[in-house]
């Protein structure tokens, strides 16, 4: 490669690290938090008996799953301004994909909590223990070992996923990767820095990941 | 003697079919009862409506100082203290996995009964003892076997200080080698005094621990009695039909 390019690469490390850091993480761990939430009252509601709840929590999950990540993004930012609400890139991508992650994970979490035999749940009943206490001491400690990776998988992929925020104007790894690499046509390497960046998050999210499985499988017989 | 449980016309459906059509039967407190009959006959809901764990449809249930009627709608509250009454022993023992074993004796009394940590936990510790697993207390339950894992359960519910004991077939799903230690704390508990109920297909068992027998078919109690008479000279032919095929299968 020519020394000039090497150099473009070694002036934007820094600044593409800072987005990363200041832009990129956080919008992915909070929308993912966010989304988690959202995940489990979603989930809960798509097995309560009653059935308007259930209906409402189907929907919800149809939409998001059945839209692209991208056009959501769009509705919340470029659309609802029409309607005279206005919100500001960063906290636009953060709702778009919390309520994306929201949906998607639902899913996950129903599964896992449906994979817990009914017996837990009596015992709980039979010990006096009333609905969220049953949920919150035994079935989702359980549930976890079944959720953490396909929620990891939701996870990393967010990560990615960010990315697409740069098109709502928020200045995250990719945004600042493009405004470099704009006046110079060097793609080729602002883009491979920044592949190489998101690639690292992941990397370090993959070894979390099996860190919390060997953790959650203490308690199983091998 | 007081009845600790009195049970009337209770009745329970799922769906279409009607599992319990008309169960009526008393325990006096300090005694043991043991329910048979052949599978399907609603032993096991019999147990169950015991514990609300399936509600009866009608009748009335009347345990320690709680009495409810089912055929009304019955609240939150009434029903938590129904429950709370009764301890109940599973065939699927239904521990915690992710709990060791004294976390789950202190499971109930912490959480539920909001009782003193190191209290419940000197408590719990005392009835491990008791049930022969004074050791085994910060193992996981997949670390016992599955008479200790019953164990286990039984100073679960145990732990709740409950009035009556409630077993369902507390040894069906155990090698038969390990039936016996699982009987043995079971009849430790009727020496105690413990009012129990105990639903079983293990016909000498029941004649030695209960004072009264209940044979369920259809979803009525066709025979009751001490077991002397129930399992020795029962009066129904479909009684000694049933006995005679558990006692002498082939």
């Amino acid at each position: 490669m020519d020394p000039s390019t090497w150099d473009l690469i070694g002036r934007n490390l820094w600044p593409m690290l800072v987005a990363t850091v200041t832009q990129t993480i956080p919008l992915t761990a909070i929308s993912f938090v966010l989304g988690l939430v959202i995940a489990l009252f979603v989930a809960l509601a798509r097995i309560s008996k009653v059935v308007w709840v259930s209906g409402l929590a189907r929907a919800y999950i149809s939409v998001i799953r059945g839209t692209p990540l991208l056009v959501q993004l769009f509705i919340v930012f470029y659309a609802l301004p029409q309607f005279n609400i206005v919100i500001d890139p960063f906290p636009a991508a953060i709702v778009a994909f919390s309520l994306n992650v929201g949906g998607y994970a639902a899913e996950v979490i129903r599964a896992a909590i449906l994979s817990i035999p009914k017996g837990q749940w009596e015992a709980s009943q039979t010990i006096g223990m009333g609905y969220a206490t049953t949920l919150q001491r035994v079935i989702l400690p359980q549930a976890a070992r079944t959720a953490v990776p396909p929620l990891s998988n939701t996870l990393i992929s967010l990560v990615k996923d960010t990315s697409l925020a740069s098109t709502i104007l928020v200045t995250e790894l990719l945004r600042v990767a493009q405004l470099a690499a704009a006046p110079t046509f060097d793609f080729f390497a602002l883009y491979g820095v920044a592949a190489i960046y998101y690639w690292v998050i992941c990397v370090i999210l993959s070894f979390g990941q099996n860190r919390i499985e060997e953790r959650l499988e203490r308690y199983i017989a091998r | 003697m007081t009845d600790l449980l009195t049970v009337r016309g209770v009745r329970k459906a799922f769906g279409e079919l009607q599992v319990l059509r008309d169960i009526s039967f008393d325990v006096p407190a300090g005694t043991v009862t043991t329910v048979i009959g052949p599978s399907g006959s609603g032993k096991t809901t019999v147990l169950r409506t015991l514990n609300a764990l399936d509600q009866a449809d009608s009748g009335v249930i009347h345990i320690g100082d709680v009495e409810v009627d089912f055929a009304q709608p019955v609240d939150r509250s009434t029903l938590a203290t129904f429950r709370a009454q009764s301890g109940m022993v599973f065939q699927a023992h239904n521990l915690f996995p992710h709990r060791t074993v004294l976390q789950n004796v202190i499971e109930g009394p912490v959480i539920v009964q909001k009782r003193p940590k190191a209290e419940a936990i000197a408590d719990a510790k005392v009835l491990l003892e008791q049930v022969g697993l004074g050791e085994k207390a910060d193992q996981y339950p997949y670390q016992l076997s599955g008479g200790q894992q019953q164990r286990v359960g039984i100073a679960r519910a145990l732990a709740l200080k409950p009035k009556l004991m409630l077993f369902d077939e507390p040894t069906s799903a155990l090698d038969p080698e390990l039936v016996g230690d699982v009987l043995r704390v079971i009849k430790d508990l009727a020496a105690a005094g413990w009012t129990m109920v105990i639903v079983t297909h293990e016909i000498r068992f029941a004649q030695q621990v209960a004072d009264q027998v209940l044979f369920i078919e259809g979803g009525v109690v066709l025979e009751s009695g001490p077991p002397g008479q129930v399992l020795v000279e029962p009066t129904q032919p479909r009684t000694r039909q049933f006995l005679q095929r558990i006692l002498d299968p082939i």
